[in-house]
């Protein structure tokens, strides 16, 4: 009898670690989707800081600047339309706009745009841009050496800012991709970045 | 871990239970545990029913009449809740406490105290979500999917209680779910065969698995929701670096499966009850069998259906439709055998066989709305309206509750000694019967017209169908206060049942006196053909 109970056991014992096992795999599934999101350009994220592959997309820049000097005389014709679009989060109280709604860029070219901030609240904010990518296909194409979206804007009641855009368009670009969406959205981070200082300062707010 | 079953060496086999109240906290009886889970998912039910009422009274009209909207996505959340985790999946564990062991010969289950524990964490689970109804700020009011950002940056504080309440019921799940796996694998009497055992048994051991496989990544999610609300983290949040989106398919990781988890054992209950009914041997048993395991499989990789519209790139859409659709071959081989059963048996109609036959042709048509929502572009018009309510109504009412409503009259007289009162039992069906279909179909048009779903207030068109589903709602609500007088009346008395109860039942439970005894099988049987499946 006890024979069997040890194989009870046994069999428990398994199926108690296959348990443990799937709940470390919900975690697991974080990154993973943070992988598939890259490699995939699902769901519109650029690679950035936001996703934490700022690294990768710098390598990225450079092997295009290499190619472009490996292939002088290069000259893709194409006129991509960009459309920038800039909204708040939910209780987001800037004011936040492109400099201008559309470009038309060619391929392989760097270019630059503005994004306009103000903060229309009475006390200072801190905010981050999240930004998305429509068609979400067209998200690895996108290529951004310099973003506001990489670092945290932190605006005093009243101060308004410009924040800078430079971005290339890949040449592999699909040809049949004409219009690519850039979307920004702000939000409040605020109390969440007080905290962190708060408990690495001994800082009050 | 080490409580695993300790056989009564004592001669005294057939002592009874201890006396008194204590029995039931402290019992590691299997059948005194089923017992439990039956009565807590009764209660279950018919508070989640009151949450329903009260829905359906809302909108019996256009207009606000009776609730705020607050109160309302309050009531759609508790509902969702209460009978997800508290009617339908305690159900099928009382159930499977009661059965399993009768069904294949085993003195009891292989973890008793294991199984007490995984009983009583339930009334606390559910006595806490049921407080948040008290707190400030009122009960969670996200809906019963619970997505990040509604749960998480805009949730009442009642929030946290209800992730408690989630993990408890997902421990006491992967208890209950360990045992009956343990059960099933090692203490089959002497002889039978894995393909020898009832479907029931079947079904719930591939039920155990995907629960085993899933309750862990629900506990996952809630715990990245806990991390979100109270410490900082930004699983789900977009301004920290998270993602809602992953919200949505990390919840459906387990959400796709557990709508499987929530049916299969139905599927078990149904092949039991057709062929006696049918007075003929279950058709195609082995590929009923490996149709279980092939849904069970599928169910882990269809999960994105629930979010086309969330924007996944045109291949991933096409994956998700056609692996959906997928689906319906090994459930249409059910349906076809279930079918093939009753052919040219000798058919008789009491209720449990009624709600069976109800059951086949009323999951159907869920099934088949089900196909009509997986076709990506029709799903895009679909999506987050009526029509989806009434598809999983018909799956989850006339499909699970049916099928355990079904069950519970087939061995009530096994349970109890008595048969239940006939002529009410057939009463309650048609009620029930008229009252689900009145209450759910006219929500296929109301949905395909438009009609959102957690809405308290809605356009004037759909005002007509609207008022005849509540009128359905309440006659299948109070129809169900009839059900509760014929298990109490069947305990309490009546006709005595003999031990093989129908005429066309076979199977180890049915060998066994009625009511069956405090002990049963504490000597393994002899498994002869006559008694086995396949």
């Amino acid at each position: 009898m006890s024979e069997q109970k040890n194989k009870a056991n046994r069999t428990a014992i398994k199926l108690l670690s296959v348990a443990c096992g799937m709940f470390v795999f919900g975690f697991a599934l974080v990154p993973l989707y943070d992988v598939i999101c890259d490699v995939t350009g699902l769901n519109g994220k650029t690679s950035g800081k936001t996703s934490g592959a700022a690294y990768l997309q710098g390598q990225a820049i450079q092997e295009q600047l290499v190619r472009d000097q490996e292939e002088p005389g290069f000259d893709d014709d194409r006129q991509v339309t960009i459309q920038f679009l800039a909204s708040n989060n939910a209780s987001m109280p800037w004011e936040f706009r492109p400099a201008s709604r559309t470009l038309k860029v060619q391929p392989g070219k760097l270019n630059m745009t503005t994004f306009y901030a103000r903060n229309i609240a009475s006390m200072t904010i801190t905010a981050q841009a999240v930004p998305s990518v429509t068609p979400s296909r067209a998200a690895r194409y996108l290529h951004k050496t310099e973003c506001f979206c990489f670092e945290q804007q932190r605006l005093a009641s009243g101060e308004s800012l410009d924040m800078p855009l430079r971005f290339i368009i890949d040449r592999d670009l699909p040809e049949d991709i004409t219009t690519i969406t850039l979307s920004y959205t702000l939000y409040d981070i605020t109390q969440p970045v007080n905290d962190e200082l708060a408990a690495y300062q001994g800082y009050k707010f | 871990m080490s409580a695993v079953i300790e056989v009564h060496h004592h001669d005294d086999h057939h002592h009874g239970p201890a006396k008194g109240l204590m029995r039931w906290v402290f019992t590691t009886n299997h059948k005194d545990i089923g017992t439990l889970y039956l009565w807590l998912s009764l209660s279950m039910f018919l508070l989640g029913g009151c949450f329903a009422l009260v829905i359906r009274a809302e909108l019996f009209q256009p207009g606000l009449q009776i609730i705020e909207p607050e109160f309302f996505n309050q009531m759609i959340t508790l509902h969702g809740l209460v009978m997800v985790f508290g009617a339908v999946m305690p159900a099928f564990v009382g159930l499977a406490n009661w059965l399993v062991p009768m069904m294949i010969g085993a003195p009891d289950m292989a973890l008793p105290r294991m199984n007490n524990y995984s009983f009583w964490i339930l009334p606390f689970a559910f006595a806490m979500l049921a407080s948040t109804l008290l707190m400030d700020g009122g009960a969670p009011n996200f809906g019963w999917t619970f997505y990040a950002p509604l749960s998480t940056d805009q949730g009442p504080p009642s929030t946290t209680f209800f992730i408690f309440a989630v993990h408890l019921m997902g421990i006491s799940s992967i208890m209950g779910s360990i045992n009956i796996i343990v059960t099933i694998l090692n203490l089959r009497a002497p002889g039978m065969t894995l393909m020898q055992m009832p479907l029931f048994v079947w079904t719930w051991l591939i039920t155990a698995f995907l629960l085993i496989a899933v309750m862990p990544v629900l506990a996952g999610v809630v715990t990245m929701m806990l991390m979100d609300i109270h410490f900082g983290t930004a699983f789900f949040n977009a301004g920290g670096g998270g993602d809602p989106v992953l919200f949505q398919h990390v919840f459906w990781f387990f959400g796709h499966p557990e709508v499987y988890i929530m049916i299969l054992p139905a599927f078990g209950v149904v092949s039991a009850i057709i062929p006696t009914f049918a007075r003929k041997r279950l058709f195609g048993y082995p590929s009923m069998v490996y149709a279980t395991a092939s849904i069970a499989f599928l169910s882990f990789i269809v999960w994105a259906h629930h979010m086309f519209t969330v924007g996944i790139p045109i291949a991933g859409e096409l994956y998700f439709m056609y692996a959906t659709m997928l689906i319906a071959i090994p459930t249409g081989v059910k349906v076809f055998n279930w079918i093939a059963t009753m052919w040219q048996g000798a058919m008789t109609f009491e209720t449990p066989m009624l709600f069976a036959i109800a059951f086949v042709i009323l999951f159907t048509i869920g099934g088949f709305s089900g196909l009509m929502l997986a076709i990506v572009p029709a799903d895009f018009q679909y999506h987050d309206t009526y029509f989806v309510v009434a598809h999983f109504h018909y799956v989850l009412v006339p499909g699970s509750v049916f099928s355990i409503m079904a069950a519970v009259y087939y061995w009530l007289p096994k349970w109890t000694g008595n048969m239940y009162d006939e002529t009410l039992g057939k009463t309650h069906f048609w009620l029930s019967f008229i009252g689900i279909n009145v209450l759910f179909f006219p929500q296929h048009f109301v949905g395909l017209a438009g009609m959102p779903r957690r809405i308290p207030d809605y356009a004037l068109q759909f005002a007509d169908y609207n008022m005849m589903s509540s009128v359905g709602a309440f006659l299948f609500g109070f129809s169900q206060l009839l059900f509760v007088f014929i298990v109490i009346k069947c305990i309490k008395g009546g006709k005595k049942a003999t031990d093989r109860v129908w005429e066309g039942a076979h199977g180890l439970e049915w060998t066994i006196p009625s009511p069956a005894p405090y002990h049963t099988f504490s000597t393994p049987p002899r498994l002869d053909r006559q008694e086995a499946h396949g």
